[in-house]
């Protein structure tokens, strides 16, 4: 349930009290269980991984999951060891979506023909953006078309990072990597949009697809929760800033979430049985080049760049808001 | 013992598919496999099959859906064909290296270009080393019974291997044949309910599909060899046991009119049956020719081979598949490797034939050994080519 | 206790390469790839758990007892996050 979930964000009264009394007082609602644990080789400061460890916190240990080829696989499982304490598998890059719903087929026939106890388990599938928005493309259509129940979460730190950098049709326009390098031919490096995950999961029809930030991860929690209670399958993108890709310090990642976020970059909503909804929406938002401002892959762009891209988030922004107004009058 | 009915192969197998209680089916049409899925899909909609039929988007994700079925611990089935076992393919060396049983029914057929969706064994050879347990058939009711057989084999936990029953396309999938029904008491007595070693559940956490570093990659697949080389008694015991639930009784390599032959014939598969019938005509103008048909291709049961040919003059091999610049077609470099050491070798040739559903009567395998003989060639003979 | 992969012999791994010791991962020490390392002051701690939140290594958990955030110096990879997002200031990053 989603309001299984406190509100833990640190507002400034509650920092206030709690900086009267100074002691320690067990999060209300928070899962203290981890699921992936200590010893996983992540990059430091690595945001992907912090964003799995606050899925796997929201959906509890009764959970099998199923990981597409990528930087969470190959910094948790060299045989013979495991950083997960969750059943898990891992079969190859593009088939996460298609192995969890092979998973999810095999748990409910084996639950029907009573061969197992008729536990509650959730599915889990995960991939990064070149596995999910890329090579897992169809894997991922198929999965949603056919209505497994499944969650589906993409951990989006958009590049290859971990084969060094490359390019994914979930780049970010003016972003540089190492296929999409700025020169005097591709200006600003990446020169396409990055393909818009949530609306085309939401064209599928599933009851519940949304963006999500570790940065925000009470809103991240919250929306593994309500996906783990729709009847079918539900689709969460979530952004992962990840510093050895962007160039980036290495503590700065969970700034980058925020202002990712509040310069509309990835702006944080869902769509719940087709409605569209912001879960956050600044009152203003902050100029992207703050956003850009010390990411070493967007160095490159002048102020003409900036401007296009500036004028493409604010369009992307504005037609968002509409139609969250236009769902919310309904 | 059960009924006998005329009935399309790919249907029999289908039905024997449903009455094994198989509780997961990847199913993506391909020609000439689609009436197997077909089938199991009107056996699911009927309700006579309590089965998650999976209609996934691509064969790729047929595979998958079985490694991730499979690994939940549910009975697991899929079939496919030439195009479809190549996009597979990645998938399929994964599923018998993280020891997965499940079974496939492939319908051989050529692999493009350009497209034919006819019968060869391209596709089957492509995926020659892919670690799994490949049995070819004969006819219908060989293949009918491969179906409780493999599903036995596979799930048997001294293998845990999947297990690959390969069909010729049209000649074996679409005939129409007199088959052997099975009863449901005797698939309860022949193929006990799957117990996998490991499962993905909560309650016994598990990792799969960890990956390998240099160190330990090598002795992973020292594993699988030695699994798969393991499977071999099992299969025959396998073969045994149903001999006595069935009277037909299945051996890894099958002998026909060999005794006193100075020729072999060695092929696998539909095309075995035409052999017999150009061996019968050719034992009776007095040549002392025998045919051997090898059902077991993977593991590859060597003794039983080596015993078989050592004794022979000439070994013609019939090969479906060709291996293009190589240095011979892949069943002939097999044969050829295997009995290499061996200080009574036969000598052995090859005769690529029936490619891409091209027909081959017993005139034509009675004219190959006839070319072969006088020919005497080493690298690979396409007959019947034109020009 | 797993052995170390360059030790294991074909015959050990278990069927399929699965491995059936939950996060026995955690006997690998991420510390040692630390060349910073953070600085705690508990009387400047507001005990608002960000720090607990936001590391990517787990590495930090609560003492209740002493009224304090420990760090745990095998798996901290000294990245940072948790002094930089510190609300109170009470972490900072020093030459390891």
């Amino acid at each position: 349930m989603a309001s299984a979930v406190s509100d833990v964000s640190i507002t400034e009264t509650k920092m206030a009290e709690t900086e009267k009394k100074k002691v320690i007082k067990p999060l209300k609602n928070f899962p203290m269980e981890e699921y992936i644990n200590s010893g996983h080789r992540a990059c430091q400061g690595c945001a992907e991984v912090l964003a799995v460890r606050h899925v796997l916190k929201a959906i509890g240990p009764d959970v099998v999951m199923a990981m597409a080829t990528g930087c969470m696989e190959i910094i948790s499982s060299p045989y013979p060891y495991t950083s997960w304490t969750v059943p898990w598998i891992h079969i190859a890059f593009e088939n996460a979506a298609a192995v969890a719903s092979g998973i999810e087929a095999g748990l409910k026939a084996l639950k029907r023909k009573k061969r197992i106890p008729d536990k509650e388990i959730t599915i889990l599938a995960m991939g990064g953006d070149g596995g999910t928005t890329d090579i897992g493309f169809q894997a991922l259509s198929g999965m949603m078309e056919r209505g497994h129940k499944i969650i589906y979460v993409c951990v989006d730190n958009e590049a290859y990072m971990n084969t060094g950098i490359q390019r994914s049709s979930s780049t970010p326009f003016g972003a540089t990597t190492t296929t999409s390098p700025a020169g005097r031919v591709a200006p600003a490096g990446q020169m396409t949009w990055k393909k818009d995950m949530v609306a085309i999961a939401a064209a599928h029809g599933i009851p519940y697809t949304a963006t999500a930030c570790p940065t925000f991860y009470n809103d991240l929690q919250k929306k593994i929760l309500k996906a783990k209670e729709v009847d079918g399958p539900s689709y969460i993108h979530i952004l992962s800033v990840c510093p050895t890709g962007w160039r980036v310090p290495l503590h700065k990642a969970i700034e980058y979430g925020q202002l990712a976020v509040d310069t509309g970059v990835f702006p944080l909503y869902e769509v719940e049985n087709g409605v569209w909804k912001l879960n956050r929406k600044p009152k203003e938002l902050k100029p992207v080049v703050e956003y850009f401002k010390g990411q070493g892959r967007y160095r490159h762009l002048d102020d003409t760049l900036t401007a296009e891209i500036q004028d493409k988030i604010t369009a992307r922004w504005n037609r968002l808001v509409k139609m969250c107004e236009a769902d919310k009058e309904d | 013992m059960g009924q006998k009915v005329g009935i399309e192969v790919s249907i029999a197998a289908a039905d024997a598919v449903g009455l094994c209680d198989v509780d997961v089916v990847a199913a993506y049409p391909i020609t000439p496999q689609t009436h197997v899925v077909e089938h199991l899909a009107e056996l699911c909609a009927s309700g006579h099959l309590d089965a998650e039929f999976v209609p996934v988007e691509s064969e790729h994700s047929a595979m998958s859906v079985c490694c991730g079925s499979a690994a939940a611990g549910a009975r697991t089935f899929t079939a496919t064909s030439a195009q479809g076992l190549a996009l597979m393919a990645e998938i399929v060396y994964i599923a018998s290296s993280m020891r997965l049983p499940m079974v496939m029914f492939l319908a051989n057929r050529a692999l493009s270009a350009p497209l034919s969706i006819w019968n060869d064994h391209s596709d089957t050879m492509m995926v020659r080393d892919c670690g799994w347990v490949q049995v070819f058939c004969q006819n219908g009711q060989e293949v009918y019974d491969s179906i409780f057989h493999a599903f036995k084999v596979s799930e048997d936990k001294r293998v845990s291997l999947p297990v690959m029953i390969n069909v010729d396309g049209f000649a074996l999938t679409h005939v129409i044949e007199p088959i052997e029904f099975w009863t449901k008491e005797m698939v309860k007595q022949y193929l006990p309910p799957f117990q996998p070693i490991h499962t993905l559940h909560p309650d016994k956490v598990v990792t799969m599909g960890a990956f390998g570093m240099p160190e330990i990659y090598t002795e992973a697949k020292k594993a699988l060899d030695v699994a798969l080389w393991n499977s071999g008694p099992v299969v025959v015991e396998a073969w045994n046991e149903m001999a006595k639930l069935t009277g037909r009784q299945y051996l890894p390599v099958e002998k026909y009119r060999t005794e006193e032959a100075e020729t072999l014939i060695l092929a696998m598969g539909s095309i075995c049956e035409t052999a017999s019938l150009a061996v019968d005509e050719m034992r009776e103008s007095g040549r002392k020719i025998g045919m051997i048909n090898l059902r077991l291709w993977r593991p590859l049961p060597t003794e039983e081979l080596i015993k078989a040919l050592a004794g022979a003059r000439d070994v013609i091999v019939l090969d479906r598949a060709l291996t293009p610049g190589g240095a011979n077609s892949p069943l002939t470099s097999e044969i050829r490797t295997l009995m290499y050491a061996e200080p009574n070798r036969p000598n052995i040739y090859c005769m690529v034939a029936g490619l891409g559903g091209r027909d081959v009567t017993p005139n034509d395998i009675k004219v190959m050994v006839d070319t072969a003989l006088a020919d005497k060639h080493t690298g690979h003979y396409i007959y019947g080519v034109r020009g | 206790m797993t052995k170390p992969m360059d030790q294991i012999l074909w015959q050990e791994i278990e069927p399929g390469g699965v491995i059936t010791e939950p996060g026995n991962a955690s006997c690998y020490h991420t510390g040692a790839w630390r060349s910073q390392k953070p600085k705690y002051d508990p009387d400047t701690c507001i005990k608002c758990w960000r720090c607990y939140i936001m590391c990517p290594d787990c590495a930090i958990s609560p003492d209740y007892e002493n009224n304090v955030f420990v760090w745990n110096f095998n798996y901290c990879k000294g990245c940072g996050i948790c002094a930089y997002e510190c609300p109170a200031n009470a972490i900072v990053m020093e030459e390891d």
